[in-house]
């Protein structure tokens, strides 16, 4: 059998090597072979037979059957290429229940490939950094130029001049600030290029990265790959409102050109560092971007898991530019990823509680606190010294009041007598409905379920009556939740407080007694004690856990309405500020017609039996009257108001990181990446294809993982990083798959260059800035980007970088440039999201209808686009058509689509048409006369540049053209002029205008960086 | 995959991703001829396009799915049980409650709860519907009802995004814009993906119409209700459409100076999208005005029905739901008949955890007349076999009925990912057909599974695309509509 076998392979082999002239290359004809139909069992997870096809050292080894899989160089002493022949369905390779059978195509190669030497090189990404030998370069060249210009020689391409100054200037401004040179900004650069144009991009350049727009237009880039969202993404996608500290934490720390690998540790483990400050622990908030689901019903720990593996893939996009999630389920097919390895990295997220902590705001709210707590300060001393003065008034008069309190307490009789009274109409918060029983009265509560509100309870007290208190009794009912007589599920309600008048005029309690009551802070005084706002420390009358039943409350006035010839007017209000629903379900309210001792608080009945004459009259007051003395009351209850608001000091709850220190998780590999189906624990680890990690404490946390990460020896994030940065000032990575450095991905155009910018990174203290800089002075980015009809065969896509790119801006610069060209964007850096101008509808799209865009006012209408407001489940659409990314997962790189959806923003959408109209009034306003300057400032504003002959007479006309019509049609002029036409210019002009102008919004070269 | 057919590939993807239009790569080939500014090496993009388009015969030319956010109850709709109702009261076997998880039912005290519902068979196939929807009944033998779904994701928002995208994470691409990736659109004037919603919004919302790593081109465009049909349809107030046009007119010459200095070809596909957006612009008030539609069409749709008295949870304050969702599968045949390759048509609100009787009367009464209506419509017009018409959830409700803690009284069912039913009609399909079966209450299936992954296998199918083929490369990893798994389920083809 085997010697049959031998000849087909010996005849095989002749056929096929003769058939095929180009060199095998590994990466390209072996891996994925070895990918798709070998390494299920002879991969880093499985080794059949002894035989692992993870490099050449492995698949040579002897093997137990006395063989080797492969011998470089010798294909028939090589035993795989018998195996893969072999037509015995047991003997060949891959088994067919395992793999579909190799091709004859791909036998060839493996015979070819084995012939040529079994080249097995390590993936080009996980070398170290290559040295570059500066001596070769000429007196004062860029190492990027020297390694372009050489890739061109080799490539006989002539690379394309230097763009001319203003473009330059322009390409500047657009690729560090995102905004466009004023046309003074322009002319005040252009001499100094014109006298020396390297000094003159040098100095421009410093000042645009010591702008603060440098880090609005650098921290957008970061946030993208951030996910970063102001809200949490699933189902009810609640908002999270402080999101915004970690979107400026961002933007500060780029604009301070905070080193990239500190940048790193603190947002993978500000919270470990030693004495770590409020920002390094605000850093954290990187992990924090993740979605959270709080549908009902969901398992937490399936979306921990979930937020846990975005955290470790976001890494693997980020910093390695690796795709680790293949992993999450399998071992990866190509890069050198296990299994068991993606755990390993899991593992130091793993006990990473996602918590919020206070940070303090921002210094100007710290500014507005202090003056806000003076001024309350200085209220409270007001309300005081007008407490005082009134109580000393007061004290001639205490013996009276004590008479009067004793006679009442002297009248009071033990049987009570109640009276129904005549009630009328009954209001409560909006949606709330009230219907009273014609039988007994009772008043039952429906509609809208509220949490928290004031019932109004306005009738008549029939004439005649006296009325010595009030007798408030709750009920259950069928259709409360529990049962009642609360609207809480539990059937609970908060009576904060009781306010009855009469005519017009305020009566109070003075005491309170009832069949039930909670205890605490939720007995019946509370309801007709001073604290009548207060939220925090509330108290009120409440009757947990006795759902289901009736009770009743009483209280007596102070001062019993005594018999009127004439119907009185009273309105009793019941307030509950407790929240949650505590609302009452079902009441009736009737009148106490006895004298009572409810009449006197308690405590005021023992002291005058008991004391009387022992205590002087101001404590008296202070004790007791001041509870019920109409002046005292009023000013008691502001004074209670004021000390339960006072300003907190302004620190803010941000979501963060931090390590879990108690009942710390283990960690599993789940089988499939199903987080109910663990399978062997792994600890804290790193590619085993990588520099090897070092941990500080006993098993690895995210602050160890962080430095790894930017240790220097490892070679990947300084690759990806400056990969990045080279794609954002040329339109395209290095590596143009800027998420994929595995062996899927694309290879380098350029790779010395590639790995002479990583270490110079390094070498630079991984600044931003200095990277920036070192970039944007080399030839290769000052080139022209016109494109190259001779090269469009040789290199369509510029690889070899003979001139710059054209690129069309992102989303929130195709508007930034629009407001600014129009003098209407705000220069506020930082704060709270905002909430620009929106088409009506899309926040509908959400189901959680609580959720209203109400369109932020002043200047914040204009803020630059990185801080509108990002809904995750219903994102500003002027955003998403321009490839804004959804935030939902790591973005790298965005898209630059190009679509009718996105004209007809620019063209037509709110925002775009006042830019057009406020960019029309300002030029009328700016220029005094004639259509040909103004038009050319109009031009200027945008494109920085004049027109050209042909350009100004094109628009002219244009303009011709909308003059014509609106003279005809003043209601459209009126209409299209908008809000911003200057004093004196008429409407038809000012339209006109706007719709010249927006033509040159619109152009190809104003939305398009050069 | 050979290497020669991957560069292949990755070219048309370079084409796909870099090129202008939100409408596909036929459409874009064609406006640039008119105007004049195709180039050479553009040219031969599009053709290769073109010629890689499909791996098979395409029955199917535009899909209208019609997704029903929340999760119908199939044993009230279309799964009949009469021993649900036998063993109404009783509880559950625990073996099989153990191994379920649930959002809000207690399985230790959970009882089977029948369900109130007559049943009657339709048709010559004697397609057994509920009394809910009679009208659905109508067209029984153009219907295969497919009994045996099921999912893994018990949560909406993830069991939305699975039937939507195939995997329940962010960041995917739904099916709407995997088919137009694939296809491109034969519409010259409006998007190849359209989103029409009714009521209230879905808890999935706009990311059940994303374009996930594709090119945002991809995206659904979702249709309002209210005013102009697309987003920034309109001109600006007080701006005449002939004065737009001048504007383009302008724009485009200037546009055009700037492309005989540069060569940029982007600047090209920019004209092209101004222009396109310009028709859109006449095309989609055409689209969305039903003047010319004929009354008996109207009625057949239930277009103008009045709103049901009461209060129901579908129902907004000042919504017409019911007109609405009768407007919206109007509007499908539409855009169907103008060329768009996906409909999606959203309506939320099946979430019935409670009063689930008078709910789903509701919701039942919204969309039964109107979606047989459709099939019936596009049946006359000839266009049934080309369009496939699909209904159907993230996932179906409980046999048991729920008695979620501190609620009062049971009168509704819990979500249920391990069996529930969809229907199709047209586009190749059988009908008629009753596919695959439930056991007796309706807890598992026990003939004939079909996860989303298969669906979506079958659905490309019929358009003439073969899943495991249609694939985008993202982060390394070759993507595709159907993850890791999808079969093809030939029992359905016609």
């Amino acid at each position: 059998m085997r010697s049959t076998s031998v000849i087909l392979i010996c005849a095989s082999i002749c056929v096929l090597t003769g058939s095929n002239g180009a060199e095998v290359d590994f990466v390209n004809d072996i891996q994925p072979i070895f990918a798709e139909k070998c390494t299920l069992c002879h991969g880093p997870d499985d080794k059949k037979g002894g035989l692992q096809l993870t490099g050449i050292e492995p698949a040579s080894i002897l093997l137990k059957s006395g063989s080797r899989a492969i011998v470089p160089g010798d294909v028939l002493a090589s035993h795989l290429i018998e195996r893969i022949h072999s037509s015995d369905p047991d003997e060949v390779m891959p088994p067919p229940d395992k793999a579909e059978p190799l091709t004859g195509v791909e036998k060839s190669k493996l015979e070819q490939w084995i012939k040529e030497g079994a080249d097995w090189p390590k993936h080009w990404a996980y070398q170290d950094l290559a040295k570059f030998d500066e001596k070769v370069l000429s007196e004062g060249q860029s190492p990027i130029d020297f390694l372009v210009s050489k890739t061109l020689e080799k490539k006989g391409i002539e690379a394309s001049l230097p763009t001319d100054d203003i473009t330059l200037i322009r390409r500047l401004f657009y690729d560090l600030m995102g905004i466009a040179p004023y046309p003074e900004q322009v002319a005040e650069n252009l001499p100094r290029f014109q006298a020396d144009r390297e000094s003159a991009v040098d100095r421009l350049v410093n000042d645009l990265l010591a702008s603060p727009h440098f880090g609005e237009r650098w921290g957008r880039h970061w946030l993208d790959h951030a996910r970063y969202a102001d809200s949490d993404g699933y189902e009810k996608d609640n908002n999270r409102m402080n999101a915004w500290r970690y979107r400026d934490w961002v933007i500060e720390s780029i604009n301070a050109d905070m080193p990239f690998d500190q940048f790193t540790i603190e947002q993978f483990g500000g919270d470990l560092l030693p004495e770590r400050s409020e920002d390094q622990l605000l850093a954290t908030a990187f992990n924090r971007q993740t979605l959270t689901n709080t549908e009902g019903g969901t398992d937490k720990e399936q979306w921990r898991v979930a937020a846990v593996m975005d955290r470790v893939e976001t890494m693997g996009s980020v910093w390695l530019g690796l795709s680790v999630g293949c992993a999450r389920c399998h071992t990866h097919k190509y890069d050198e990823i296990t299994h068991d390895e993606y755990y390993q990295l899991f593992a130091y997220f793993n006990n990473g509680d996602e918590t919020t902590s206070k940070i303090t705001h921002t210094e100007e709210a710290v500014e507005k606190w202090k003056s806000d707590l003076a001024k309350h300060e200085k209220d409270v001393a007001e309300v005081k010294a007008q407490l005082a003065k009134a109580k000393s008034q007061l004290v001639p008069q205490v013996p009276a009041m004590i008479a009067k309190t004793n006679a009442l307490i002297e009248r009071a009789v033990e049987q009570k007598a109640f009276a129904p009274l005549g009630l009328a109409k009954f209001s409560g918060p909006k949606g709330v409905k009230f219907t009273q029983d014609k039988k007994d009265f009772s008043v039952l509560v429906a509609g809208k379920s509220v949490d928290d509100g004031t019932y109004t309870i306005e009738g008549t007290i029939p004439e005649g009556m006296v009325v010595t208190g009030i007798k408030l009794e709750v009920m259950p009912d069928e259709s409360l939740p529990s049962q009642g007589p609360g609207k809480s599920p539990e059937g609970n309600f908060v009576l904060n407080q009781i306010q009855l008048s009469v005519n017009g005029e305020r009566y109070y309690f003075g005491d309170a007694e009832a069949s039930f009551t909670q205890g605490g802070n939720w007995q019946p005084h509370g309801a007709i004690d001073l604290n009548v706002k207060a939220r925090s420390n509330g108290t009120g009358w409440a009757v947990g856990p006795q759902a289901g039943k009736s009770h009743e409350v009483i209280f007596g006035l102070v001062k019993p309405l005594t018999k009127s010839e004439e119907a009185q007017a009273f309105k009793i209000q019941l307030v509950q500020n407790y929240g949650a629903k505590h609302m009452i379900g079902k009441f009736r309210i009737s009148a106490l017609t006895s004298p009572t001792k409810l009449a006197v608080p308690t405590e005021l009945r023992e002291t005058l039996t008991t004391q009387e004459g022992k205590v002087d009259g101001l404590t008296l007051l202070d004790q007791f009257y001041s509870k019920w003395h109409p002046e005292l009351r009023g000013l008691g209850e502001r004074l209670n108001t004021l000390e339960s608001s006072v300003p907190e000091k302004p620190g803010m709850d941000v979501r963060v990181i931090t390590e879990r220190q108690k009942e710390r998780r283990e960690t599993h590999v789940f089988r499939r990446g199903e987080f109910k189906e663990p399978l062997n624990e792994v600890t804290a680890g790193t590619f085993a294809s990588l520099p090897p990690i070092e941990h500080r404490g006993e098993s690895g946390d995210r602050l160890d993982l962080g430095k790894w990460l930017v240790s220097g020896e490892n070679p990947l994030p300084p690759r990806v990083v400056v990969n990045r940065i080279w794609g954002h000032l040329f339109g395209e990575g290095l590596v143009p798959t800027v998420n994929d450095f595995g062996v899927r991905g694309d290879r380098p155009s350029h790779p010395e260059l590639l790995d002479w910018l990583a270490s110079e990174f390094i070498r630079n203290g991984w600044s931003r800035k200095e990277l920036i800089k070192t970039i944007v002075a080399s030839e290769a980015y000052q080139r022209s980007s016109a494109h190259r009809p001779d090269l469009v065969e040789m290199d369509p896509k510029n690889r070899f970088l003979a001139r710059q790119n054209r690129f069309r801006v992102e989303a929130e610069i195709v508007r930034d440039i629009s407001l600014s060209a129009a003098g209407l964007l705000s220069q506020k850096v930082g704060g709270p999201s905002v909430f620009p101008l929106i088409p009506p509808g899309v926040t509908d799209a959400n189901y959680n209808s609580a959720f209203k865009w109400v369109v932020s006012p002043g200047e914040d209408r204009y803020r630059r686009g990185l801080y509108t407001f990002f809904k995750r489940t219903a994102p500003h659409p002027n955003l998403m058509t321009f490839d804004c990314p959804d935030s939902n997962v790591t973005n790298v790189m965005r898209g630059r689509s190009n679509t009718p959806l996105a004209a007809l923003i620019t063209l037509n959408n709110d925002t775009f048409a006042e830019a057009a109209q406020a960019l029309a009034g300002r030029v009328l306003r700016e220029i005094s006369d004639g259509d040909d300057l103004r038009l050319k400032r109009a031009f200027q504003l945008c494109l920085s540049r004049a027109p050209s002959k042909e350009e100004q007479g094109r628009l002219a006309s244009l303009l011709e053209d909308a003059r014509s019509y609106y003279r005809s049609a003043p209601e459209d002029a009126e209409k299209f002029a908008g809000e911003h036409v200057p004093e004196g210019i008429a409407p038809e002009e000012a339209a006109s205008w706007a719709a010249m102008v927006r033509v040159i919004l619109n152009l190809d070269e104003f939305i398009t960086r050069s | 995959m050979n290497p020669f057919v991957r560069k292949q590939e990755a070219t048309r993807r370079e084409f796909l991703t870099t090129s202008a239009s939100g409408l596909g790569g036929i459409a874009l080939g064609s406006m640039l001829n008119q105007d004049g500014l195709l180039n050479a090496a553009t040219a031969a993009d599009a053709s290769q396009f073109q010629a890689l388009q499909s791996h098979g015969e395409a029955k199917a030319k535009a899909c209208i799915f019609i997704f029903m956010a929340g999760a119908p109850s199939q044993l009230d709709l279309f799964d009949h049980k009469p021993k649900l109702n036998e063993l109404n009261g009783q509880k559950m076997p625990k073996e099989l409650t153990d191994k379920a998880r649930f959002a809000f039912l207690q399985p230790d005290t959970a009882t089977l709860m029948g369900s109130p519902r007559t049943w009657k068979r339709h048709g010559q196939s004697g397609m057994e519907f509920s009394d809910l929807l009679p009208h659905l009944g109508s067209c029984a033998d153009d219907i295969l009802k497919i009994r045996s779904m099921h999912s893994e994701e018990f949560n909406h928002h993830p069991g939305q995004l699975l039937m939507q995208c195939g995997v329940s994470r962010f960041g995917m691409p739904t099916m709407g814009s995997w088919l137009n990736y694939g296809l491109g659109s034969p519409s010259r004037n409006l998007p190849g993906y359209v989103v029409l919603t009714a009521g209230r919004g879905s808890s999935g919302g706009s990311t059940l119409w994303q374009s996930g790593f594709l090119p945002s081109k991809y995206a659904g465009v979702q249709f309002r209700n209210q005013g102009a049909p697309v987003l920034n349809l309109k001109n600006p107030e007080g701006l005449p459409p002939e004065l737009q046009r001048s504007g383009l007119n302008a724009l485009k010459d200037l546009n055009e100076m700037k492309y005989r200095e540069v060569h940029d070809p982007e600047i090209a596909s920019r004209i092209a999208s101004y222009e396109l957006a310009n028709r859109m612009q006449t095309a989609a008030p055409e689209l969305v005005d039903l003047s010319g539609e004929s009354q008996e069409t109207l009625d057949l749709y239930g277009v103008g029905r009045p709103e049901p008295e009461g209060n129901f949870r579908g129902s907004l304050p000042g919504v017409q739901t019911y007109d609405t969702f009768a407007r919206n599968c109007l509007l499908a045949r539409r855009m169907v008949e103008r060329g768009t390759r996906f409909i999606n048509i959203v309506h939320a609100s099946w979430d019935q955890h409670s009063s689930l009787d008078k709910e789903l009367a509701y919701n039942a009464g919204a969309v039964d007349q109107p979606v047989a209506a459709l099939i019936k419509d596009l049946k006359r017009r000839g266009l049934l076999d080309s369009t496939m018409v699909v209904w159907g959830s993230e996932f179906g409700r409980t046999p048991l009925g729920e008695n979620r803690n501190g609620r009062q009284g049971v009168t509704g069912r819990d979500h249920h990912p391990f069996a529930y039913s969809m229907l199709m009609a047209g586009g190749g399909l059988k009908g008629g057909m009753t596919y695959g079966e439930t056991d007796e209450i309706g807890w598992n299936i026990v003939d004939k599974p079909v996860h989303a992954n298969d669906l979506h296998a079958t659905m490309l199918h019929q358009f003439g695309l073969d899943h495991l083929k249609l694939t985008y490369r993202f982060q390394g990893r070759d993507f595709r509509l159907t993850d890791v798994g999808g079969k093809v389920i030939h029992d359905w083809i016609a």
